[in-house]
């Protein structure tokens, strides 16, 4: 019999809270709606056993109270007839998982009562007076989003109990390509959700020309899955030609002959003292940490899900990381996540965003709630982020997750052989996430929403925390020598990559399925989530099946790895693939995409800039395009304005919502400071309880100095990023780094020329800093399409630093500590504005985009951290958006002192200094310059910190000092007769620091 | 002495007993981190130790509400045990997850007859947080908080807010000094938000059973074992130990002085 059980506040209505489903941070929509929880019941029930489970387990008495009502009447009246008017309940889809009702089902065996199916959902008092069809428009606008949910106003249809499925018939599809012509092919590829080329459609076609006979529908998924942009990277490990000079080749391999061989370089140049352990190679780059073990890191885009269900795609997104560094080596133990958003602002006008496109508050608040909720319950701390604005993220909300983890040595590497079993672990398959990793190979348009549902999923945090444990002891005990997880392209991939060397035969029936229905191709490419791969010794299967069970966790034996050299697949005893795995993974036809460069001038009209084209890194003559009176501008309402736009303002209402501290190893938490409200650097832990080696995270990403000119950008993102964990006490000789490319179409030569530009600043600063890189992972055509617009993102390099210090009692924060002490900047500051703030906020466009002195800036590195070695540092903070005005703000408010600052102290670069007295001065303060420091220095030590820069030819000055009075107060000289530029409470700036996302 | 061993209970989703067992370690105890499958098999395991220690996380993903299904697994397959833990004079602490697990299995507060006395509900303002808090202890005959004042640690959940079904039922904990840890501000007093960071009733952060010998507590004081993992340590300069450490080790002289 079928029931429903509606859960109600009865103290306090709240509409706030998080429910457990697709859009948790919801506002309350409209004053006077109150939410439910449904619970739908299916099972040998009655109205008292009903009301047991609702009493016992789906109740709190002392906050709730419930109501059941049966589900079928015996007039056939439907479900919930007596509900109020203007109910709207939503439910997420059948086949998208639920979480809620996969433990009430769980929770109901366990009270001893007999098998129950479950459906969850929430139930809203909507507007009165409305139509159903209103009320159902309502919903969708406030509360549901429709790729995951189905709103049901007024009574629940009796359909909403679900029944099973009929079984899929077994039927092998062949598709017909002998006979096809160019366009036949082309059709087949779209109509099929392939994204695969003409050249890519012709190269299978004469395959199985060759072998006489037609492909089956799940060949030639297989190989679409696996050429796909998503999963082989075919642009930038592709050839690049000039458009001007098609037959020459700039590159072969662009990855390879730029990031690659400056790793490799690097390696090479440091012998036996190379850190490295495995780069670009596994799941996870792996360098050495501590004795006996090493460290892991990997970031991971999940942009176009998160466009579409931003709960669900971020969700996903981070524990699709989390598996990569589970699948790293043996299987690392995760020790961190790392966060980085990219949104339009939250002020974007409404009337303005297209339609197909969720607004981008909206899409803040699902990211949001989608990374704490998974992070949050897999007991890995979230340490490090940034939300980045720009308009242009507007329809392509860019979402990285990262994932640090402990590999112990001699756990570093697999290999796979015949004989060894191919073993599914974790959560089940079931229809989610068909066509992800095509469907991220392609642009988004404004049907991406109704086209895609399917390749948007829900994580299970708990089925993949459970996964965790058992495969951490498995690999303790040498179960498997082998494993990598199910991500894009699912089993396809997995076992396709696992067996590319040896071969392999998987029966398609084996997996176990949420839900009975799935054809064999869906199964084979289902990216359902929460699942690993194993090769494991036939000997071990024993052993590993009863550890699983231990702790609930299913594993299958799906095949076996045979050295064959085929990819064989079965369902129900007919063999429906037989690929040579040769072709499936070298057959892919070479790439070779054309570039144009845009030489010359910051000087690109709006329009093109628009469409994703760029400069280059050209050499551009100094100009100073900033208003030339200073005394035009009021520099404290300049100052207020900096530190409340949306990329320099507080985040903590964010990071406060992720547990930076769980696992007990945070030693610099992610806000610092006097009442631990300050924007620290980097935060720090020691992923090894009791030791003192520390791991710290930075990032850097500046999508205005991609616009202009993405060669200086991706450099100085570099800086940034090596800049922030240096700024804590990391050591500059031991940052590894990771690239992710976030690119829009790269079909168009002046799309692929801006992110060459890029790949060739990694390459050179990676080289000159002798920084590795040792990871990485690109997304390209982020790009939205309708009748009406065409949207492309800002050329978008996230650079993500995993920084090692060698003594964590030895780290520094950004706050100030102690009225007296004196400031430095160490660094020197050129004249550059390009895509700096205060451009932005002052309405200029062009300039030079800051550059870095590649032979300086890595002595400048070693300079600081040598100096925190020594102590002579008692706070330290980088320069980056904003300048030297926000440093000192953001140093001062958050340690509670106020601070003085002399302008003509600040040791300012040749060219600047022939600048005009009030042009130095607005460099001084704003300018964006790269590897720059703004540090505290106790007396006592500031004459043996001179004499350590001096000797190291480090630019430095002493331009202030912190004083009791919490007033910033900027000066243009120290002599008597000086100007004071500005004079500011720091209450006030804090407030202005504080406030935007405070009241979102 | 005799070796005091530490059973801290892992459940599909507890995700903080790692550091946990590195504060009874570290404080002189033996720590076996054991599945909750183990011990419904056979609950006589609980003989081998002297302290269960429920730790934090995200039992059963806090499906349906926090620590409920856990707490209906415990009512289900080891009341008994635990109430024969408790009678031979044993300690049980839960934090953060464990403490809602420990209140909904009724093991803190036992049911009356007129419903169930109490709750740890949605945090008020609403939300998952990460922050540190000032507590104030008022041990009485609770081991686990024998000597502390005011201290600090952390809190990071978003079903802390303890509530009580009636004035009476509050005023009974309070009477037979139950209510043992208390959200404080600067002052050490209790206040308002933010120095109550999450609305709980007479700003309680903790309580113990009648007995004493069962400690359930929002905070995490195995966050706070190390001098280094205080947030301003790097202002302050560094402590002897963090404040949490001499929690664990009450629990281990607590049997050793048996």
């Amino acid at each position: 019999m079928r029931w429903e059980v509606e859960v109600l506040p009865v103290r306090e209505a709240r509409g706030a809270d998080a429910p457990r489903s697709a859009e948790p941070s919801a506002d309350a929509p409209c004053s006077g709606s109150v939410e439910s929880r449904v619970y739908l019941l299916d099972g040998q029930l009655d109205a008292e056993l009903v009301s047991r489970i609702a009493a016992e387990l789906l109740t709190d008495p002392v906050v709730e109270t419930f109501r059941i009502r049966p589900g079928n009447l015996p007039d056939g009246e439907p479900a919930s007839a007596e509900l109020p008017p203007f109910t709207v309940t939503i439910l997420p889809k059948p086949g998208v998982m639920d979480p809620v009702a996969q433990s009430v089902e769980a929770a109901i065996q366990d009270l001893g009562f007999p098998p129950v199916r479950v459906r969850t959902g929430r139930r809203f008092a909507g507007p009165p007076r409305k139509s159903p069809q209103e009320l159902r428009a309502w919903a969708l606008e406030e509360l549901a989003n429709e790729a995951v949910e189905e709103v049901h106003p007024g009574p629940l249809p009796p359909e909403v109990w679900l029944s099973e499925p009929p079984a899929a018939p077994v039927q092998v599809r062949r598709v017909a390509l002998d006979e096809a012509d160019d366009a036949e092919l082309l059709r087949i590829s779209r109509e099929g959700q392939l994204s695969l080329s003409l050249a890519e459609m012709r190269a299978i076609q004469e395959y199985f020309r060759v072998l006489g006979r037609e492909p089956t529908d799940v060949e030639l998924e297989t190989l679409a899955q696996t050429w796909s942009e998503h999963c082989s990277h075919k642009t930038l490990k592709g050839a690049i030609a000039d458009e001007r000079k098609p037959d020459q080749l700039l590159y072969r391999n662009l990855l390879k002959e730029t990031i690659f061989y400056a790793t490799q370089e690097i390696r090479r140049q440091l012998g036996p003292d190379d850190w490295c352990v495995s780069v670009f190679a596994d799941n996870a780059g792996i360098v050495r940490f501590a004795e006996g073990m090493h460290v892991c890191f990997k970031v991971e885009t999940h942009n176009h899900p998160s466009a579409i269900e931003p709960y669900g795609g971020a969700n996903t997104g981070l524990g699709g990381v989390i598996r990569d560094v589970l699948g790293t080596g043996l299987g690392g133990r995760p020790i961190c996540n790392t966060d980085v958003f990219c949104f339009a602002p939250p002020d974007y006008p409404a009337e303005q965003i297209p339609a197909g496109v969720l607004p981008p508050r909206r899409i803040q608040q699902g990211v949001v709630a989608g990374v704490r909720d998974y992070g949050n319950r897999m007991g890995i701390p979230t340490l490090n982020g940034a939300i980045c604005y720009h308009p242009r993220y507007l329809a392509n909300p860019l979402v990285f997750c990262g994932t640090v983890g402990l590999v112990p040595a001699g756990k570093e590497f697999k290999r796979v052989e015949s004989g060894d079993l191919i073993v599914a672990v974790g959560g089940r398959t079931g229809r989610d996430g068909i066509h992800g990793a095509t469907f991220s190979s392609a642009e988004l348009t404004h049907q991406s929403e109704q086209l895609s549902g399917g390749a948007v999923q829900i994580g299970n945090a708990i089925t993949e925390k459970k996964l965790l444990d058992v495969l951490l002891q498995a690999r303790d005990r040498g179960l498997y020598r082998a494993i990598t997880d199910c991500g894009a392209g699912g089993f396809s991939s997995a076992v396709g990559e696992m067996g590319a060397a040896v071969g392999a035969e998987v029966h398609l029936d084996r997996p176990p399925l949420k839900y009975a229905g799935l054809t064999y191709c869906e199964i084979w490419i289902s990216e359902a989530q929460e699942r690993m791969v194993l090769a494991v010794p036939p000997d071990s299967w024993p052993e590993l099946q009863r550890l699983c069970e231990a702790e609930d966790v299913e594993a299958t034996v799906l095949g076996t790895f045979v050295a064959s050299g085929k990819l064989k697949l079965f369902y129900q005893g007919v063999q429906v693939a037989d690929l040579d795995m040769r072709f499936l993974h070298e057959g892919r036809p070479p790439v070779v995409r054309k570039v144009s460069f845009l030489e010359g001038t910051g000087d690109l009209t709006p329009a093109a800039r628009q469409m994703g084209g760029m400069t280059s890194p050209a050499h551009q003559t100094a100009r100073l395009t900033s208003p030339a009176r200073p005394a035009m501008l009021d520099h404290k309402q300049m100052l207020v304005r900096l530190l409340g736009s949306w990329n320099v303002c507080s985040k903590e209402t964010v990071i406060r919502q992720y547990d930076h501290e769980v696992q007990g190893g945070t030693v610099i938490k992610p806000l610092v400071g006097a009442t631990l409200d300050g924007p620290g650097d980097a935060a720090v832990i020691t992923p090894l309880l009791g030791s003192e080696r520390g791991v710290a995270v930075g990032c850097g990403i500046n999508p205005y100095y991609g616009d202009l000119d993405p060669y200086w950008m991706a450099a100085s993102v570099i800086d940034e990023a090596i800049r922030n964990v240096v700024a804590v006490g990391a050591d500059p000789s031991r940052v590894a780094l990771l690239d992710n490319f976030c690119w829009g179409n790269t079909e168009r030569p002046e799309v692929l020329g801006s992110l060459v530009r890029a790949a060739e600043a990694c390459r050179d600063v990676a080289l000159a800093y002798r920084t590795p890189f040792i990871s990485g992972k690109d997304s390209l055509n982020n790009e939205f399409k309708s009748d009406k617009v065409h949207l492309v993102i800002p050329p978008t390099l996230l650079i993500s630093a995993l920084g090692q210090v060698p003594d964590v009692r030895q780290c520094v924060t950004m706050d100030l500590k102690t009225p007296g002490n004196y400031l430095f900047v160490i660094g020197k500051t050129e004249a550059e504005f390009g895509g700096s703030h205060f451009h932005l906020l002052t309405g200029q466009e062009g300039g030079i985009v800051p550059r870095v002195d590649l032979e300086l800036a890595p002595r400048i590195f070693a300079a600081v951290h040598q100096a925190i070695r020594h102590g002579w540092l008692r706070a330290c903070h980088d320069l980056s958006e904003g300048g030297l005005a926000v440093a000192v703000a953001e140093m001062a408010f958050a340690g509670g002192w106020g601070a003085v600052v002399f302008l003509d102290a600040v040791p300012l670069a040749e060219t600047a200094r022939t600048l005009p007295h009030p042009q130095q001065l607005l460099t001084a303060l704003y300018a964006e310059s790269n590897t720059r420091f703004l540090c505290e220095v106790d007396p006592e030590h500031a004459a043996a910190l001179e004499h350590h820069l001096e000797l190291l030819g480090v630019p430095y000055g002493q331009v202030g000092w912190v004083t009791e009075e919490p007033r910033l107060r900027i000066y243009d000289r120290e002599e008597p007769k000086h100007e004071l530029l500005l004079d500011a409470d720091l209450a006030e700036l804090k407030d202005a620091w504080q406030r935007p996302l405070r009241q979102l | 002495m005799a070796v005091v061993r530490v059973l801290i209970l892992r459940a599909p989703g507890a995700n903080c007993d790692l550091e946990t067992a590195f504060a009874y370690e570290k404080a002189g105890a033996v720590a076996e981190r054991v599945h909750v499958n183990r011990l419904k098999e056979n609950p006589r395991l609980l003989d081998q130790y002297q302290v269960l220690t429920i730790p934090g996380g995200f039992t059963y993903g806090d499906d349906v509400a926090a620590g409920r299904i856990l707490a209906v697994q415990m009512r289900t397959y080891l009341s008994d045990a635990l109430e024969r833990f408790r009678d031979q004079g044993k300690l049980i602490l839960g934090i953060c997850n464990g403490f809602q697990a420990l209140l909904k299995a009724g093991l803190l507060v036992p049911p009356a007859p007129e419903g169930v006395p109490a709750t740890l509900a949605i945090n008020e303002p609403p939300g998952f947080v990460d922050r540190w808090v000032r507590l104030r202890a008022e041990p009485g005959k609770c081991p686990f908080l024998q000597g502390y004042a005011v201290w600090e640690a952390p809190i990071a959940h978003g079903e802390g807010r303890f509530v009580c079904a009636s004035p009476e039922v509050y005023n009974r904990l309070a009477q037979s000094g139950q209510i043992v840890l208390r959200y404080v501000n600067e002052a050490g007093e209790v206040g308002p938000y933010p120095a109550n960071p999450n609305g709980s009733q007479g700003n309680v952060a903790g309580i113990c059973d009648g007995t004493g010998l069962i400690l359930g507590m929002m905070p995490h004081p195995e966050r706070h074992i190390l001098p280094t993992q205080h947030p301003q340590w790097t202002r302050r300069g560094l402590a002897e130990e963090g404040d949490g450490l001499r929690l664990f080790r009450n629990a281990v002289q607590f049997f050793q002085k048996w």
